[in-house]
């Protein structure tokens, strides 16, 4: 009998650790990827990643890691999926460091653990400040064996372009294109999973790799599937701005002690410790990210007049500092050129995660039968806010639930008619048009010029406060580079490695997709977590402790919002306030 | 003020339209801003892709992902030696700027290459931990927390290719696989379960590409953007593979 095909689409943590399952469960994948997968975006996470292996005597319970992830989103996660992973964690972890994970450890050989943010207690494992990379290759290695072994075969260098339906809507396959030769191709699959990632491309600088486009979320959301709380964007707190990216300072310099301040009268202000006595430093990324807002835009303290403020580790050992920190304080060195050992890094907020992405079941089942969707690109675990050090989680595990059920469906899913030849070629044949007609564009617009208008409209009125009479502005102003999209004019009109015309193609993924989000936050009246609006400051669990559903309807070419409920039957939603400790209600 | 307004800064840049095609130079002009790096650069010649002297022509096909020098993506050859373009600070190159594709390995177009060599020979010297699968089989074995610091340090190389390109001994007039990949199989054999198949990959070593092969011109350790020990990590290697050439021949 022949074996099942799973297609997996974007090779990062999420896609991998599918593939391995896949694999484990006797099923072939064909894994594309923009890249080399080792090269994925996973490996720029830092600092660490959550589990209560709770060897710190400080009496961690799984519960403590379920409560603090609900709490840290404002309650809008799906209590049951949170729950699940937070289970499976510490198994995670004993899983990496089985698999090579040169994770740092006590001096008796153990894993150590350090702080992170809106969590009290020890519960960040970490490869130095390069977890992020030290997991993904981890999961590379293991894959490269499944690999050598026939399980496996790799389309790096292949964009995915869309997925291909059977008559009854069920998605039996995809469209890709090699960015090489330009040969696009229709594929096969018995299941489908997207595991592209983050959308942060659409805000044009951030901390995201320019592979973060969202284009692949974009093209099945355009093709029917359900968008889920696209409205809530994580800001990193601490970034390094900068003209071509924003790079990230990880949360760890504050787990590790690095204090936040900026000079008020004269003196060093730290501001978190006064606003927020319980957690301090150590407050989660949304809150953090308000309060520097706050204090540059509002209170006018920003360091020398400019959006800065100082993230500062010179007060601690230059030897703790290599061997916790290391990487990425030679980083800053070597962007910025002071070194933060001896001076004060200066720092501003930055567009960094989607909390939100492509809805899913808690089996990562889109609402498009075949079609599932794994990692940062969907929905599911953070809710309003994700808690640093639980990215890397959520991307493993969902991998772990993803590749498993991929396998389900494959062998029971009702996954009616079979593709004929017919259908293969006539959805090649589409992408071949679409794309043709983009090697023939010949008007005044440069498609980069007007991806750095998108983020400039983007991060300007979507991120960190929004107001109402803006987010309708910026809106009108996504809608019109949208209509502009149609004058670009491309100057490389070759096949062959025309990474212009790709890039003209994922471009008007990312508008819409810009219109998604823009969309989403207008219609969400209140602040929670990560969405933060002065007109409706307060949380509003009447109207909104549900899910917002976004749909694309064809006919408008926009987004339309719908709301629906989610299981919160755990722990009931109490107000959050990280001035004070945390306090359940069991 | 104005006067810096105006600086600009030039870039020569090796370009190639395809494989077999007969490589050429065009020159480009970027305004000049603080903290500019290589990556920055031909990103704003994107935007505007006009020579010097004023032709309008296809944008420069590069390779780039992080732009936080983990990713490995962008290594090109920057005024003569191999490195990342997205930490190559202008401010620290000579100009104008030279660029060109490494060509060590095969130019698909402009400044982007074919790697795929080094995740092969990954491949050969098995660089991976032999687990039995991705469940739950027990806890992991505790490490040395100084072996361990080792490894991380190692387990840094992202495949960038830099050593590669930097070796004389990588070429078309020898099958040496390279530092880097020669490496990572030195990593495998410092953990406590991947050190069960340490015989394997010495073995490999001692084959036709390994280390052998390896010249000991030190280049590598020179310009790994990672800081790698490879020397000193080659040299072990060549220690252990000996020492296994002796242990097979008496346990013939």
């Amino acid at each position: 009998m022949a074996k099942n095909k799973i297609i997996v689409v974007g090779g990062g943590l999420s896609g991998l650790m599918a593939t391995l399952k896949i694999c484990e469960a006797g099923g072939e994948v064909d894994l594309f990827s923009y890249c080399p997968v080792k090269r994925s975006h996973s490996l720029c996470a830092q600092g660490g990643i959550n589990a209560c292996m709770d060897t710190k005597g400080e009496h961690d319970s799984i519960y403590e890691h379920f409560d603090d992830t609900v709490y840290g989103g404002d309650f809008l996660a799906d209590q049951t999926a949170v729950k699940g992973m937070c289970d499976a964690a510490p198994k995670l972890i004993k899983m990496f460091d089985r698999m090579g994970v040169p994770f740092t450890r006590t001096a008796e050989g153990v894993l150590d653990l350090r702080n992170f943010g809106g969590q009290k207690n020890k519960r960040t494992c970490f490869a130095g400040s390069t977890t992020g990379q030290q997991l993904l290759y981890a999961l590379d290695e293991q894959v490269r064996k499944w690999e050598v072994q026939g399980s496996v075969k790799k389309y790096e260098f292949w964009e995915f372009i869309k997925v291909i339906k059977n008559k009854e809507g069920i998605c039996r396959g995809i469209v890709a294109q090699n960015m090489n030769s330009m040969e696009i191709q229709a594929f096969r699959g018995d299941t489908t999973i997207l595991a592209t990632g983050g959308p942060g491309m659409v805000f044009g600088r951030c901390t995201a790799s320019t592979i973060c486009n969202g284009s692949a979320v974009s093209a099945v959301f355009q093709q029917g599937a359900h968008i889920g709380n696209p409205e809530f964007i994580q800001i990193h707190p601490t970034a390094i701005p900068g003209s071509d990216k924003n790079r990230l300072m990880s949360e760890a310099c504050r787990g590790e002690g690095g204090r936040v301040w900026v000079y008020k009268d004269g003196k060093p202000w730290y501001f978190l410790e006064e606003m927020f006595p319980a957690y301090g430093n150590l407050v989660p990324r949304d809150v953090a990210s308000r309060a520097i807002y706050d204090v540059c835009m509002n209170q006018h303290l920003g360091i020398n007049g400019e959006n800065r403020v100082y993230l500062d580790l010179s007060h601690i050992p230059a030897d703790y500092l290599e061997r916790k920190l290391g990487g990425i304080l030679e980083m800053y060195s070597e962007f910025v050129g002071d070194d933060p050992r001896k001076v004060p890094m200066q720092i501003y907020p930055s567009v960094h995660y989607s909390m939100g992405g492509i809805w899913v079941d808690r089996k990562h089942n889109t609402n498009i039968p075949g079609l599932m969707a794994s990692g940062e690109c969907d929905y599911q675990y953070h809710g309003a806010n994700r808690l640093g050090a639980n990215s890397l989680l959520s991307a493993a595990y969902s991998g772990t639930v993803s590749g498993p059920e991929a396998m389900r469906w494959a062998k029971e899913g009702e996954r009616g008619s079979e593709l004929t030849d017919e259908d293969l070629a006539k959805a090649k044949q589409e992408c071949v048009d679409d794309f043709e007609a983009i090697l023939k564009m010949d008007g005044k617009e440069n498609a980069h010029e007007l991806h750095h208008e998108l983020g400039d409209v983007m991060n300007k009125y979507v991120t960190i406060e929004r107001v109402n009479k803006d987010l309708d502005y910026c809106f009108a102003e996504v809608k019109k580079i949208l209509v502009r999209w149609n004058d670009i004019g491309v100057t490389d009109r070759g096949h062959w490695a025309n990474q212009e015309a790709m890039f003209v193609r994922q471009l008007r993924n990312m508008i819409i997709y810009a219109l998604v989000v823009t969309k989403a936050a207008r219609m969400r009246d209140e602040s929670r977590g990560a969405h933060y609006k002065r007109e409706f400051p307060t949380r509003d669990d009447e109207r909104f402790l549900k899910t917002t559903i976004v749909d694309f309807n064809a006919e408008k070419q926009e987004p339309e919002v719908t709301y629906i409920d989610f299981d919160h039957s755990l722990i009931k939603p109490r107000p959050r306030n990280y001035a004070v400790a945390k306090k359940e209600d069991k | 003020m104005a006067e810096q307004n105006k600086k600009t800064v030039t870039f020569i840049i090796e370009r190639q339209d395809a494989p077999d095609s007969k490589p050429y130079t065009q020159e480009f002009e970027v305004a000049y801003r603080p903290s500019l790096n290589v990556v920055a650069a031909l990103m704003e010649i994107q935007k505007n892709p006009v020579t010097k002297d004023g032709k309008k022509v296809a944008p420069v096909v590069w390779e780039c992902n992080c732009l936080e020098k983990v990713c490995g993506a962008c290594m090109m050859v920057i005024n003569g030696r191999a490195r990342q373009a997205c930490c190559s600070l202008i401010d620290q190159l000579e100009q104008p700027i030279h660029l060109a594709p490494a060509r060590t390995f095969p130019v698909i177009r402009d400044l982007l290459i074919d790697r795929s060599v080094m995740f092969e020979s990954l491949k050969r010297i098995q660089g991976w931990v032999n687990v039995d699968g991705t469940w739950e089989v027990k806890d992991a074995p505790i490490q040395n927390p100084y072996t361990a610091q080792t490894a991380y340090e190692i387990s840094h190389c992202m495949t960038c290719g830099c050593c590669l390109e930097a070796c004389p001994n990588v070429g078309p007039q020898s099958d040496f696989i390279g530092p880097a990949p020669t490496v990572q199989a030195y990593l495998f054999n410092l953990h406590p379960l991947g050190k069960f198949d340490k015989e394997k990959r010495l073995n490999t070593l001692a084959e036709k590409g390994g280390i052998t092969s390896c010249g000991n011109s030190q280049n590598c350790v020179e310009v790994c953007p990672k800081s790698i020990k490879l020397t000193t990590y080659l040299a072990q290697l060549n220690r252990d593979v000996n020492k296994q050439a002796l242990k097979n021949i008496f346990n013939k």
